[in-house]
């Protein structure tokens, strides 16, 4: 026993969303505690490529993107670190006439959302990016796009929190929730008892674990993107540089290394262990020539990955609950959550405050899952911890 | 069963006694290894037309280094391939470079006897041009002949300290003073252990005798304060066990506190670890017979244990036993049963090296802030200490992200002890709480031109 805690609202997953989720909250004087099974940003938002884009996005994404991209500019005022973020825009390009007209597509729907993306092909693609590869056709590119250190950003956020008055437990799954008539009953695998109004599902991968306890069957695959990182090079590479059909993208970092990715890697889920793959590997190399052919004759010195949740329509879930009152959902960002994080933190604080939000968040409700809910606890790990807590076992 | 694919990786004394060992069975191990002949770092042979004789590249270990290489050489059941660079595991299939060009190799039973590497500390003035490892200085020496400068000091808490300080004196180059920072009541109380332990403990005698002979300086108890000089070394400067502060006019500099073992290729496989208080440093996890966690994973040599190239050879042949047995061959025991007892014999001496040549940590915790840490990606050891006041890591792996101390090309095998102390100073508890740097592939930087020409090959 660790003891018991009485909080207002309780976040399991310390993912940049439920950092910056536990920031907002404390500092508008809510009790809140966050609990993390390994340490915060240790996941998809802390080892993923870095790339703050909305360029590309489903246009169901780009209200709260634009949002987010608001706050990276104010991140120093917010956390007290900028997270490394750079607005050096961020370079789509082609390899093909179909692919330029896909881009074309994009730029024209963005405009809508007030999004500024400019098209560029023949001169002017070889005259201003001189460095790209001769199989590139055309481009895109969304000047206000960047890229910031993700191995820095939940971690400061989750620093943040602590100084506005947050609790934040690493190294502590949550086991089990339930809600009954007092609210939301948590218990930990330090065996800490914990009750809460509120509770915030931002589990990442496991956020359909989680959505089971309560009834609500999401199909989450947990997928790990094969990240790899260069020696130092000259700085050349002003740009995020992504590709339509997204096989490859590509950014340096002013001290020289190139961060590239593309393809999945491996995990083993159970042992939350993951690595970059090996024809994955060698393929994201050879793409990588192909756009960028002055990378040739460059050393990768690391590979990496880790464990993201993809849904089948590759847009999160974010949301209040299908089945119980005072829970709510943000977790399967398909890979592409980096940039959202600190928005979505604002949105759930929102959703928590006064049950809505100024962003729209229709397309990402849980309900498009959930026709058939699963039976409460019917879910998880083979255990039924539920029922455990109901029927009041210690472990 | 004897179709079982037996790969080594390393060709030095464990893997090449391994191999020996399995062809006399009747097998043929294949035998990955980068370097471009057999022998390792302790057998290393010269390039092709180099003349020097055994006894002038090996030493009292001439003897054991021709029998070792003739056999070798003359077993045609063994597949040896060289220039391979073995970078990665995944699961039963080794990714490898062979001259180059990506190979994947496959396996029923892997024997990892990597060797081992210089252990170092940071200290100011050491990324500095003429500043080596004793390692790397006995290298230059032992493959091309060369010295690493015409007047070096050489400084740490090594065996290789007064061995290789020996061989360039040997050589004819200047050697202005062996600074040795165990002090000298640490190594005197060694010495029983060290001469009890058989030859090696006099050889060891017998370099000293060679130095003093020369009437070059051997001090007890020192501390480095940097390498001095502009462009490249220019002198070293120490303060003595008084704390009086000298400096030594030089050109080079080599310096060491003993090995660590080359385990990434374990890591990677996902064999078990465990920190050997005596060998202070992260050890694969070994049953008595060489055998890893992971079944079909085998273990020999200083990539395991830090014991030198007699051990690794025996090393070697326990591993080679330990596969033969659990392919069935059950007449494998009274050797097994030799290995074990010869092993166990050189016990004591190891842990008299360990007393004698203690890795110095408080150095580690006390570099200087304006030092740098980590010279891949050049971080100071100021800025890794500001990195763990703000952001609290835990553990080295987190430390690492946070500050990217290890995360360069060497992915913090040079860095990497060092910035374990610093940690656990910071937490103010032992080394081993601060972890272990997770490895990650490529074990060593691979040229992306090898893959994206292979991908052309094959569209």
């Amino acid at each position: 026993m660790t003891g018991h805690l009485d909080l207002d609202a309780a976040i399991i997953g310390g993912g940049t969303a439920g950092c910056a989720a536990a920031l907002h909250l404390a500092t508008r004087g809510l009790r809140v505690a966050l609990f993390e099974r390994r340490t915060v940003g240790s996941q998809a938002s802390g080892v993923n490529f870095g790339g703050v884009r909305e360029h590309g996005r489903d246009f169901a994404e780009l209200p709260l993107s634009r949002r987010a991209r608001r706050i990276w500019d104010r991140l120093p005022e917010l956390i007290g670190s900028d997270g490394e973020f750079m607005a050096t825009g961020h370079l789509k390009l082609a390899r093909s006439d179909e692919q330029m007209a896909s881009l074309e597509d994009f730029a024209r729907g963005a405009a809508d959302y007030g999004l500024a993306v400019e098209l560029i092909t023949g001169n002017r693609l070889r005259a201003d990016f001189p460095w790209l590869g001769p199989r590139v056709v055309g481009a895109s590119l969304c000047r206000s796009d960047g890229q910031a250190n993700p191995r820095i950003v939940a971690p400061g956020f989750a620093r943040a929190a602590r100084q506005a008055g947050a609790q934040i437990f690493e190294h502590e799954a949550v086991e089990g929730a339930l809600r009954d008539e007092g609210g939301f009953r948590l218990e930990t695998e330090r065996g800490r008892r914990v009750s809460a109004r509120t509770l915030i599902n931002v589990a990442g991968a496991w956020g359909a674990k989680v959505a089971a306890w309560f009834g609500e069957s999401v199909p989450i695959e947990p997928q790990s993107p094969s990240m790899q990182v260069t020696e130092p090079l000259p700085y050349r590479l002003p740009v995020n540089i992504g590709v339509a059909g997204g096989d490859v993208y590509a950014r340096q970092i002013p001290r020289g290394n190139v961060i590239f990715g593309g393809g999945r890697g491996w995990n083993d889920f159970g042992a939350i262990t993951s690595r970059a793959g090996g024809g994955n590997v060698t393929q994201a190399m050879g793409r990588l020539t192909d756009i960028l052919p002055w990378t040739r004759h460059v050393h990768v010195i690391r590979t990496w990955s880790g464990i993201e949740g993809y849904t089948p329509d590759e847009i999160p879930v974010i949301g209040p609950s299908d089945t119980t009152p005072g829970l709510i959902h943000a977790f399967g960002f398909s890979g592409h959550g980096f940039q959202l994080g600190p928005a979505v933190g604002e949105v759930l604080a929102e959703l928590v405050f006064s049950g809505g939000s100024e962003t729209p968040l229709a397309p990402f409700a849980i309900g498009r899952f959930t026709g058939a809910a699963a039976p409460v606890g019917a879910q998880g790990d083979g255990r039924d911890p539920i029922a455990a807590m109901q029927q009041g076992e210690t472990r | 069963m004897r179709s079982d694919r037996i790969v080594i990786v390393g060709a030095g004394p464990a893997g090449m006694r391994a191999a020996l060992v399995l062809a006399g069975a009747g097998l043929n191990p294949v035998v990955l290894d980068e370097a471009p002949a057999s022998g390792g770092q302790i057998y290393r042979r010269q390039p092709r037309g180099f003349t020097r004789a055994y006894d002038k590249l090996y030493g009292f270990e001439a003897g054991r280094a021709r029998a070792l290489h003739a056999a070798f050489d003359a077993d045609n059941r063994i597949d040896h391939r060289s220039g391979t660079l073995v970078w990665n595991i995944e699961g039963r299939r080794l990714q490898t470079l062979h001259d180059g060009r990506p190979e994947t190799v496959e396996f029923d039973r892997l024997l990892l006897a990597t060797g081992a590497m210089d252990r170092v500390i940071p200290f100011p003035g050491w990324t500095r041009p003429g500043v080596y490892t004793l390692g790397g200085a006995q290298v230059a020496l032992k493959h091309q002949a060369c010295a690493i400068g015409r007047r070096v000091v050489f400084f740490g808490a090594s065996p290789l300290l007064p061995l290789v300080a020996s061989q360039y004196a040997a050589a004819g180059a200047e050697v202005a003073a062996v600074l040795d920072t165990t002090p000298l009541r640490a190594k005197l109380a060694a010495m029983p252990g060290l001469l009890a332990g058989g030859k090696t403990g006099w050889k060891g005698l017998v370099y000293l005798a060679r130095l003093a002979a020369r009437r070059i300086p051997y001090r007890h108890g020192i501390t480095p304060v940097a390498a001095l000089g502009s462009e490249s070394v220019e002198g070293f400067a120490y303060t003595d066990a008084s704390g009086r502060r000298h400096e030594i006019e030089c050109d080079a500099i080599a310096f060491g506190y003993g090995l660590k073992s080359e385990w990434q290729l374990a890591d990677l496989a996902g064999c078990g670890f465990e920190f050997d208080a005596g060998n202070y440093q992260w050890q694969v996890v070994a049953d008595e017979a060489g055998r890893s966690t992971v079944p079909g994973v085998y273990l020999a040599g200083d990539g395991t244990r830090i014991g030198g190239a007699e051990l690794a050879e025996i090393a070697g042949e326990r591993a080679a036993r330990a596969i033969l047995t659990d392919l069935g061959d059950t007449g494998q025991g009274a050797a097994l049963a030799a290995c074990a007892r010869r092993i166990g014999g050189q016990a004591r001496l190891r842990r008299a090296i360990e007393r004698a040549f203690p890795f110095p940590a408080p150095l580690a915790r006390a570099i200087p802030d304006d030092c740098i840490l980590c010279r891949c990606e050049a971080v100071t050891a100021g800025e890794f200490r500001a990195s763990i006041d703000r952001l609290a890591p835990h553990d080295v792996n987190r430390a690492k992200a946070f500050s990217r101390v290890g995360m360069g090309r060497c992915q913090g095998r040079i860095c990497g002890p060092a910035a374990a102390e610093i940690l656990a100073a910071a937490r103010g508890v032992e080394v081993k709480e601060a972890g272990r740097l997770r490895s990650q592939p490529p074990v060593k930087p691979v040229p992306v031109a090898a893959f994206a020409d292979a991908a052309e090959d094959a569209a």
